[in-house]
């Protein structure tokens, strides 16, 4: 009973940990940065409908290539849309298509590897030899085929994207089983008799649910790189849905004349990459997870 | 030790044999096959049948992959669709045009990379190491595309310094495509020397705060002497194999590079291939750009375990 007690004061509720990782996240100038970065697109993607000033999809060959103006506060691009809107918008679809992807990653992936870490054997070996399969296929050919295969709208994108960056999610979930499986406390539920869902839910995910998340957060900030990669070259979201990958492209052509056209969304695009980025490293020193010595695979 | 470097091998021949089934089965599932493609509205009767038998459609999908992996080992990659060449003498000069590329990227990289990542670490959290990881940071976050616009905005439309796409033919003397290469160049070798930058910090400081290096201090070696004799050989030896993962992983990255720059590398081609269903192209571009990942990593395994003594008697990690 005693035992019991002591243990129930040191558990905290699940707000008092996540306030006080974030509270240790924002302590560090960088972490700072990268949380006010990110939490003003996220709030921005939320309320972007709202106050955009303009159509986004409003064509007017009378308004081709303005400049910046009180009207149009970025100018407009060459069907004489306004960019402002479109910049405000194009968050929107990113973070969207990007979210759910990285969360489909984070459950197939995450459970795929502690499933491969828990069983070993035969059934390991082999899903492990297929992972780095498709590991050593650079990503931008598979998501070309993926993406070729079946069509580019959004409900292709998430889960194929959510497929192919949770792929590297099963190593390290796999690798995180592995240091926890050989502990007592497996060893003692496994000799109470429980069944290996039991292990998983109740001893393995507890232990093994930071290294996950903080490789989640990563595969996020390659996922919005890939995610753009895409559009830019013309494999991503269909036009005339507001993105920036793909406004980036349609403006480059015109950018001797237009260069407001293609920086506004460069600088959407890389302040959510970089906010993303400083965010979940943030959350990996606040987690005492260091990342610094892994390759981007 | 020998049968260590057996195995890696062989694994390495198993994960190219599941990435050439992965593709096959990949492009089999694409809608609509070759011949329709290639004949579009007259895809019908007598044309389809001998579109099929001259490129071999008309035999189940097993004969055919057993037939195509047999003759890919040989190197030839049968006939590509569109211009109706052997794909080997398509792929021919567009590998020789990329590894001009990657190859000049990674010889100014590397050099860069490792003293940005050795003064970052021995100056640890000073100035130095402040503004250069900051740097890196933005460099390696930032997606190829938007550096490469970026740098052609910059250096080529506003400063008018150098083109700002590959105009010349490939085959012109190596002084005259100099100055277009150089911006594709710059592009490639920023991301990569940033990672690698970053891999090197933190190996070098990991080393020195091992006890070994502490002891050296103790002991009252002088410290460079103790930097080049003790922490910089150990701490390179780990940082071989990321650097290896980088540059496997950066192959995406080529060909976004190659399509902004208009060059024509095996990067484009992947681009045309899939755009044009050219589904022979496809198949043979992924093996290659696998083989050269794969061999990538297993180069690296064998030089870590060339280099450390102490691994020759351990088992090798997968």
């Amino acid at each position: 009973m005693k035992v019991d007690n002591i243990y129930k004061e040191e558990k905290k509720s699940a707000f008092a940990k996540l306030s006080e990782i974030i509270i240790t996240m924002a302590s560090r100038p960088s972490g700072l940065i990268g949380l006010s970065i990110l939490v003003f697109h996220i709030i921005l993607a939320f309320i972007s409908p709202y106050i955009a000033p303009h159509d986004f999809k409003a064509i007017d060959p009378t308004l081709m290539l303005q400049a910046p103006s009180a009207e149009y506060w970025f100018g407009t691009d060459d069907l004489g849309r306004d960019v402002f809107t479109r910049t405000i918008l194009g968050g929107r679809t990113a973070l969207t298509i990007t979210f759910f992807g990285s969360l489909i990653a984070l459950l197939w992936g995450g459970l795929l590897g502690i499933f491969c870490g828990l069983v070993g054997g035969k059934i390991d070996d082999v899903v492990m030899r297929i992972v780095d399969a498709f590991l050593s296929i650079p990503w931008i050919l598979a998501m070309l085929l993926i993406v070729s295969l079946l069509g580019t709208s959004t409900e292709v994108l998430i889960p194929a994207l959510g497929f192919f960056y949770g792929k590297g999610i099963v190593r390290v979930a796999r690798a995180a089983t592995h240091d926890v499986i050989a502990k007592d406390f497996i060893v003692s539920a496994r000799a109470r008799g429980h069944s290996n869902f039991s292990i998983i839910w109740n001893e393995i995910i507890p232990n093994v649910r930071d290294a996950i998340l903080v490789e989640g957060a990563m595969r996020w900030s390659w996922m919005l790189l890939g995610f753009s990669s895409l559009s830019f070259l013309g494999f991503g979201v269909s036009p005339p849905t507001p993105d920036w990958g793909l406004m980036i492209s349609n403006a480059r052509g015109l950018m001797s004349f237009a260069y407001w056209a293609v920086i506004a969304p460069i600088v959407g695009l890389s302040s959510l990459i970089i906010g993303i980025n400083l965010t979940a490293d943030a959350f990996a020193k606040a987690l005492g997870i260091d990342r610094s010595t892994k390759a981007p695979v | 030790m020998l049968f260590l470097i057996i195995k890696r091998i062989l694994l390495g021949f198993i994960t190219l044999f599941i990435v050439s089934i992965i593709t096959f089965v990949g492009t089999e599932v694409l809608p609509g096959d070759a011949c329709t493609t290639y004949l579009e509205r007259q895809a019908f009767g007598e044309q389809l049948e001998a579109c099929y038998r001259r490129l071999g459609l008309n035999v189940p999908a097993y004969e055919r992959y057993v037939s195509w992996a047999l003759n890919a080992i040989q190197g030839d990659f049968g006939y590509s669709l569109s211009g109706e060449m052997p794909i080997k003498d398509v792929l021919g000069p567009r590998i020789k045009n990329s590894l001009v590329l990657a190859s000049a990227a990674i010889f100014i990289g590397i050099p860069i990379a490792l003293i940005l990542g050795i003064i970052t670490a021995l100056w640890r959290d000073k100035l130095p190491d402040v503004a250069i990881s900051t740097v890196t940071i933005f460099a390696m976050t930032i997606p190829e595309f938007i550096s490469a616009t970026l740098l052609i905005l910059i250096i080529a439309i506003w400063l008018e310094w150098l083109p700002g796409i590959v105009i010349v033919p490939t085959d012109v003397s190596f002084l005259e495509l100099l100055p277009n290469i150089i911006l594709p160049v710059v592009a490639i070798a920023m991301i990569m020397t940033a990672h690698m930058a970053r891999m090197v910090r933190s190996s070098v400081i990991q080393v020195m705060a091992s006890e070994y290096v502490q002891m050296a201090i103790l002991k009252g070696v002088p410290y460079w002497k103790m930097v080049f004799k003790h922490v910089l050989p150990n701490a390179l030896l780990p940082a071989i194999n990321v650097v290896a993962l980088t540059i496997a992983w950066l192959l995406g990255g080529v060909v976004v590079t190659e399509v902004v720059f208009n060059y024509p590398g095996l990067g484009r081609l992947v681009i045309e291939s899939i755009s044009n269903r050219d589904l022979p192209t496809v198949q043979a571009l992924a093996i290659i750009l696998a083989s050269i990942y794969v061999s990538i990593n297993l180069l690296a395994d064998l030089l870590t375990l060339m280099l450390n003594p102490r691994l020759k008697t351990l088992q090798i990690r997968k």
